[in-house]
């Protein structure tokens, strides 16, 4: 019997619906797909002849640009429809939005949505496969993957790691993702920030260390995640100025050393340098930030090959 | 016009008894065991329940305005085939339902072309800008049964001492939607668990508990009958039972949907599981069945909110809160609480007719010679299969869409006139 992990046509919600091994599986896909990315000419034609559709009904420039450098190295025509220039300004619904996309014969969409729950919808009405590119503050599964694939690279394993995660929890999408993910493959996940930005019930959810103060949940991890802190959750009244926020949560040199003395730092990005982490940090040896968005296109373009059937 | 209803268990005097129910016209006049008499036409309901006609204190049926997802009379065939045969009206329609000119067209509309009984609650507010106190004294003359502002709450503290002071006056209940809109802020869902993992914005229950708990103390002084719509929490309970212990006139009603579901039903990001209050914890559903089974809880309400299929075949966020719930209130409470021993059936009978009569003062509904001829035929052994085509609402949102239920409507009657039949 075949015990391969077997990816043709599946959606990409969250990790929840994917197993530690076929989690592993991906990581190892991405691995090869690495290395394509070091090429001079980085390029496979693997996926010639499909098409993705990279849905972006929330701006952003850096996820969909790894999506589609994704499906360019891998041979496939990228078709991209950004909400803000698209006629869901002009008030049409998703579904029939994705109805007129559905005609022009897409094989697999990458949405990125401010609604939980919308790459299901975006499945539904088109019966194609989806990858989730984050859906609101719910999940963000492709980072969680070039997270996990970016410890993974470096450690070997997260079996028993213990990873901690800095800042506005409440918010994060790719909290969420990591959580399921990380867990899954044995790490001991703690997640660290005001409690204004804490959600409730994160113990009963993810089994993951809920701390408030910044040593405690530093001690003794082997990976160090900060997350972006934006000034409008200020003026949402959740915390008082980013100058007390960062005095109290910022990763810095000082702070840093509370953690193991080679603990990997992360940051899913854009940083506020500054704020959250500071450039000591976010530029030393320690630091992967930039080999994660590498790693971005290479788990894309794995999921991409493996929902779509590439050949090898 | 002679009908008899023979062979049925019927629902008097608290218990179920065999008999025969002859009715002349509009009215009940011969309830007794086994005997024959004349008729125009006769039901045999043989192995089946007869109850009173269900009476719903909370519903929207969109008209006028918005008769796109409702209209007085798709909404009260509706109502006749969940066996309903009173139906109270929300006033939060287009134009709103704030003067006595309002009040007449839907009254009007009922009374040509409705399936049912329809009374009609007036706006606490006008407009329900919660802003300046709607004419509730004309429209209370031209037959309203209670004001609220429902889907919309009045802010202003002072403000609604002053509403529920002028509705005391003139003996008008007073039906609130508790919901601290800065405490509710965008809030998709009940702000716990599920919240928490899926990424929404949750509605945390002090939304409402912090109102109900103003509007009791608001109440007391100024002494107006309160009733709490809709009521969904654990704490929102207490706070109602306290109101009760000290005498106040304070009632509350739930929702079919509150006590059979929970927050995990949104998990699968099914629109038809958004509504105002939101499906809280379990912890709260099971405090609402024990509250209802030992009577801190007044009656069931359906709190019937039709929206179209394309206005809820959205992106969660962009959905409108709230389902439909006519055809299926009985069929749901009877499977998931009376057949799961959680609720009698006399129980349920009593909380969805007699019940929320007797606290809007609609008069004695039971089932007694010389009272009207509003009756249901339910046939327990029998299943409802609920489809959108067969959905007489013109709105399908609701959770139990595809589900089959125990329990089937077989006949409705209205003031003597059948408006329901399987």
């Amino acid at each position: 019997m075949d015990t391969t992990p077997q990816f043709l046509g599946r959606n990409v919600f969250d990790l929840d619906d994917y197993s530690a091994e076929e989690i592993l599986y991906i990581l190892e896909a991405a691995k090869g797909m690495k290395e394509i990315n070091l090429r001079e000419y980085k390029k496979i034609p693997t996926l010639r002849g499909k098409t993705i559709c990279t849905l972006f009904v929330e701006n952003s420039t850096r996820t969909r640009m790894s999506f589609e450098l994704a499906a360019s190295r891998l041979s496939a025509d990228v078709v991209s429809f950004q909400a803000s220039v698209s006629a869901l300004q002009k008030g049409e619904s998703l579904q029939d939005t994705v109805y007129t996309l559905d005609a022009m014969g897409i094989d697999l969409y990458c949405i990125r949505h401010s609604s939980p729950g919308s790459p299901q919808l975006v499945h539904k009405y088109s019966g194609k496969p989806v990858i989730n590119g984050g859906d609101g503050r719910h999940a963000h599964p492709t980072q969680a993957l070039l997270d996990i694939f970016s410890i993974w690279e470096k450690l070997g394993s997260l079996d028993g790691l213990k990873v901690t995660i800095v800042g506005d929890i409440l918010n994060s999408r790719v909290v969420r993702s990591n959580l399921i993910g990380m867990k899954k493959l044995g790490a001991q996940v703690t997640v660290c920030g005001p409690k204004t930005l804490m959600p409730g019930s994160m113990e009963e959810i993810y089994g993951c260390r809920v701390e408030y103060d910044l040593k405690t949940a530093l001690s003794d991890a082997d990976v160090v995640m900060g997350l972006r802190m934006q000034l409008e959750r200020q003026t949402e009244g959740l915390f008082p100025s980013l100058e007390e926020y960062s005095k109290h949560y910022v990763l810095s040199k000082d702070t840093i050393q509370w953690a193991k003395h080679d603990a990997l730092i992360m940051h899913p990005g854009p940083m506020n340098r500054g704020i959250e982490i500071l450039p000591e940090i976010a530029d030393g040896t320690q630091s992967i930030i930039v080999e994660q968005v590498a790693n971005g296109v290479a788990i894309r373009m794995a999921l991409m090959f493996l929902i779509l059937g590439g050949k090898a | 016009m002679k009908t008899l209803v023979k062979n049925g268990k019927a629902y008097i005097d608290g218990k179920f008894t065999s008999v025969n129910i002859l009715i002349e016209d509009d009215k009940i006049i011969k309830i007794a065991p086994k005997f024959t008499a004349e008729a125009d036409q006769t039901i045999d309901a043989k192995g089946c329940h007869i109850f009173p006609g269900f009476v719903d204190l909370h519903a929207h049926l969109r008209d006028p305005g918005q008769t796109y997802k409702e209209d007085i009379i798709s909404g009260t065939r509706s109502a006749a085939k969940g066996g309903f045969t009173t139906v109270c009206t929300m006033p939060n329609t287009e134009p709103v339902i704030d003067n006595i000119a309002a009040v007449e067209y839907v009254q009007r509309r009922a009374k040509d072309l409705g399936s049912c009984k329809v009374h009609v609650i007036g706006a606490i507010t006008k407009k329900l800008e919660g802003a300046e106190i709607s004419e509730m004294a004309t429209m209370k003359n031209g037959g309203i049964v209670a004001v609220s502002d429902d889907g919309k709450c009045v802010q202003n503290a002072r403000l609604m001492l002053s509403c529920m002071k002028y509705a005391s006056n003139f003996n008008i209940p007073v039906i609130i939607h508790p919901e601290d809109y800065n405490m509710a802020g965008k809030g998709q869902i009940h702000g716990g668990r599920v919240a928490s993992q899926l990424g929404f914005s949750g509605i945390p229950a002090l939304a409402e508990e912090i109102i109900i708990a103003r509007d009791i103390m608001l109440a007391e002084n100024s002494k107006c009958q309160l009733h709490v719509a809709h009521i969904s929490s654990a704490k929102a309970l207490k706070l109602v039972k306290e109101a009760k212990d000290d005498g106040l006139p304070v009632t509350c009603e739930v929702t079919p949907h509150h006590l059979v579901l929970n927050e995990d039903a949104c998990l699968t990001f099914d629109t038809n599981t958004k509504m105002k209050p939101p499906l809280r914890a379990e912890k709260d559903r099971q405090a609402l069945v024990t509250a209802l089974r030992e009577g801190l809880i007044d009656c069931v309400a359906t709190d019937h909110a039709p929206h179209a299929d394309f206005e809820k075949e959205r992106e969660f966020d962009h959905a409108p809160f709230g389902i439909i719930g006519f055809e299926t209130a009985f069929p749901v409470l009877y499977t998931e609480l009376v057949l799961k021993d959680q609720l009698s059936l006399e129980r349920l009978v009593e909380v969805m007719s007699l019940a929320p009569a007797k606290l809007l003062h609609l008069g004695d509904k039971s089932l007694a010679e010389g009272n009207a001829a509003d009756l249901v035929i339910v046939d327990l052994k029998a299943k409802t299969e609920v489809l959108p085509e067969t959905t007489l609402s013109k709105s399908k949102n609701s959770p139990w869409m595809g589900k089959t239920l125990q329990s089937s409507i077989k006949h409705t009657i209205c003031g003597g006139r059948i408006t329901w039949e399987a």
